[in-house]
């Protein structure tokens, strides 16, 4: 008889119970609908035990790299360690602020010491607090490579957070996060043929850990990354770019400028929205893998677009919180 | 009692290759896509994935009382039946692209059909 440990306590399975069936008979509150492992309402996570593959199936390899499974098809022959997906958000560090540097007019960067190593995925994101305020960030460092966590924040002329971290907070700072949280990471996908990566503003940031973090792990097909601001001077990373570019063949960077003439425009530079130069450079995304970060609605937009043009829903990653255009 | 079509065709496998082809297709129809305009993508295509299911004959345990109150908000925004056949349409035709026979095609419709009152709230 195999058992279920959530929340610190273990529950008998019978006789082929799912996962969910268990739970729900001892009382706890899951939220299901469908049972038959298609709605995916029930999606939970595996801390320690053997998943079959079957409470695996169509979950994105992003999830699965992290233990997500589907308790309502889930029958496990062994002992499984479970949480839900919200109590991976919980989990508190203490970072202490090495280094604040400004990348441009508006937007900072601040690289952060962690008391214990935080095991992390390029792309994901943290969330930070403030007393009550809480702001989630992306992660634009590498694990294994940056030594430091890094996040660029956008001063938000009515933020509460980005004006105190733009202004109150110093080198030397405690600071507290959660997490990491987040899909929105680089995983290899079998037949993949290549890698775009869209964002704008601050939304460069887990962008600039994932292209980096495909290509440690030697991802040799096609890497497309454009990057949009209203102007040059609201670009950032442009230099660090263009090396990553020359060192790596397969890696082209579009740095995009929505509010400049094609008559206007410095060299190198296109003109246009991130996502409209993607899908002119690549026009069709089949088994592309897609990232995306940035304004809310371009983010949108640009999702269901390389859904259109071809590429699976699972293979486009793009985390659901909304940026720090708005904090 | 014969096997089911979900059976027949390959069960959550092929469902799942069907599902992309279906979801691009609905949103590709002008006459249904508003529909679905300010959805979460992932969820919807979750959805999409429990309706094929249950179109085919697979495991399911969706009720007619749980499809009237899940297409209620869109009754309101004027579902109706004309958007129910688009999207009878786009089941076919996604079933014909993945080489699924017309007879097992024609079962999966009158399971669909049988949701039409539910959907609609007839």
């Amino acid at each position: 008889m195999s058992k279920v440990v959530y929340q610190g306590r273990s529950y008998e399975r019978q006789d082929d119970e799912t996962v969910l069936r268990c739970l729900l008979r001892n009382g706890i509150h899951v939220p299901y609908s469908c049972e038959s492992g298609a709605c995916q309402s029930c999606v939970m996570q595996v801390t320690s035990g053997e998943i079959p593959p079957n409470a695996q199936e169509d979950l994105k390899e992003t999830q699965k790299s992290l233990g997500y499974f589907k308790p309502c098809v889930c029958k496990p022959e062994g002992d499984l360690e479970i949480i839900a997906l919200d109590d991976a958000h919980k989990q508190k560090h203490q970072v202490t602020v090495v280094e604040k540097c400004f990348l441009n007019d508006e937007i900072l960067r601040l690289r952060l010491a962690c008391d214990e190593p935080l095991e992390y995925r390029a792309g994901q994101f943290i969330n930070l607090f403030n007393g009550d305020l809480i702001r989630s960030y992306s992660l634009a460092s590498l694990p294994g490579s940056d030594e430091m966590l890094e996040l660029h924040i956008k001063r938000v002329p009515t933020g509460a957070m980005s004006n105190w971290l733009c202004d109150d907070v110093q080198v030397g700072d405690q600071l507290s996060i959660a997490g990491p949280m987040g899909e929105c990471f680089y995983h290899e996908v079998d037949g993949e043929k290549g890698l775009l990566a869209v964002g704008s503003g601050s939304g460069l940031a887990p962008l600039w850990g994932v292209v980096r973090d495909a290509l440690a792990q030697g991802f040799e097909k096609p890497i497309i990354l454009c990057h949009g601001a209203m102007s040059a001077e609201n670009l950032y990373y442009v230099d660090e770019l263009r090396r990553l570019e020359k060192a790596h063949p397969n890696f082209s960077y579009f740095p995009c400028l929505s509010d400049v003439e094609a008559s206007e425009l410095p060299a190198g530079m296109f003109s246009g929205y991130p996502n409209d130069v993607a899908f002119a450079q690549q026009p069709t995304v089949a088994k592309w893998q897609i990232f995306l970060c940035g304004h809310p609605e371009m983010v949108d937009q640009t999702k269901r677009k390389a859904f259109l043009l071809g590429a699976s829903l699972t293979d486009i990653h793009a985390d659901p919180f909304v940026p720090a255009s708005s904090a | 009692m014969s096997q089911s079509v979900y059976d027949r065709i390959g069960g959550e496998a092929a469902v799942n290759a069907a599902v992309d082809l279906f979801y691009r297709k609905v949103l590709a129809d002008d006459r249904i896509n508003g529909f679905f305009a300010d959805t979460d993508m992932e969820k919807q295509a979750a959805k999409q994935k429990a309706f094929l299911t249950m179109a085919l004959g697979g495991p399911n345990n969706y009720t007619g009382e749980d499809m009237r109150k899940g297409h209620a908000h869109l009754v309101e925004r004027g579902l109706n039946d004309s958007h129910f056949d688009a999207v009878m349409e786009n089941l076919g035709a996604t079933l014909k692209e993945l080489g699924v026979p017309d007879d097992l095609i024609g079962e999966a419709a009158a399971i669909a059909e049988s949701t039409r009152n539910d959907v609609l709230g007839k």
